[in-house]
């Protein structure tokens, strides 16, 4: 049998990639990057979900990322007709321009 | 086959994230995306989740980023201006995600012997599938939750019709 993959590695993994997510969104000063960033946060913390599912052996860690997929899918669609309708009237995706509740 | 399979694709899911960042344009960032979201389905896979790893492919990296793709496209969004940012994303935030990182590994770190090891494939016994015994649950203790949800998915295209449409 060959090496085997510690758990922690795998939920080390997750971490970076979150830690990466959360600088990208802060970061990044266009509109749609940074809802892109939020999708890399979701996916990190899918993946810790999998693998404690095969950690306990338990599927309700699947079953709960389904769930997350399926509000993500919600969440990408609610979002992007937001960004299409702050373009319309600001005619700009820079988040340093979109201030209005700001002023 | 497992240490080889978390090696390379963990590795470029990194990679993949780190190009996320460090591009400047909009749709090189999704395509980059596009790359973490495929090399987490091979890991979620090597974890035994092989219906998940399905729908990562098909649900994120099918359907949400060909959504992310769309709208860049349809705005036009060229290459981000560099400007100087908010000050407090600098001085709080980039500690504060390191601090994050640090933490979550150290917890990792302490507690590796408690977390144990994988084997490729995962716990499923050879007689039921990862498909039919997440659909079992599915579809008899979680119907509620399973049904509410095509409640939100309609809630969620009606807003986006509603918040996209033109103003007359």
């Amino acid at each position: 049998m060959s090496a085997q993959v510690p758990v922690a590695a795998y939920l080390i993994l997750a971490a970076v990639l979150f830690s990466i997510g959360v600088a990208a969104f802060l970061i990044k000063r266009n509109l749609i990057t940074i809802f892109m960033s939020i999708e890399l946060m979701l996916n990190a913390v899918n993946l810790t979900f999998v693998a404690f599912a095969h950690m306990w052996h338990q599927v309700a860690g699947q079953i709960f990322v389904f769930f997350v997929m399926v509000v993500a899918a919600a969440e990408a669609a609610v979002g992007l007709a937001i960004i299409i309708a702050i373009f319309r009237t600001r005619e700009t995706l820079n988040v340093d321009q979109i201030d209005l509740m700001k002023s | 086959m497992q240490l080889a399979l978390f090696i390379i694709f963990g590795g470029l899911a990194v990679l993949g994230a780190l190009n996320l960042l460090l591009q400047r344009h909009p749709i090189n960032s999704a395509l980059s995306l596009v790359v973490v979201m495929m090399s987490l389905a091979v890991l979620y896979w090597s974890l035994g989740a092989e219906f998940l790893a399905a729908s990562q492919v098909i649900v994120y990296s099918g359907a949400i980023m060909v959504f992310f793709v769309f709208v860049i496209m349809l705005l036009n969004a060229g290459e981000e201006e560099r400007t100087t940012g908010s000050r407090a994303a600098y001085i709080v935030g980039f500690p504060g995600a390191a601090a994050i990182f640090c933490l979550l590994t150290f917890v990792f770190l302490s507690e590796r012997k408690a977390l144990g090891y994988t084997n490729v494939g995962g716990y499923l016994n050879h007689v039921t599938s990862n498909i039919s015994e997440i659909s079992t649950i599915l579809f008899t203790k979680l119907l509620l939750p399973f049904e509410v949800t095509s409640v939100l998915i309609l809630v969620a295209i009606l807003g986006a019709v509603v918040l996209a449409r033109k103003e007359q």
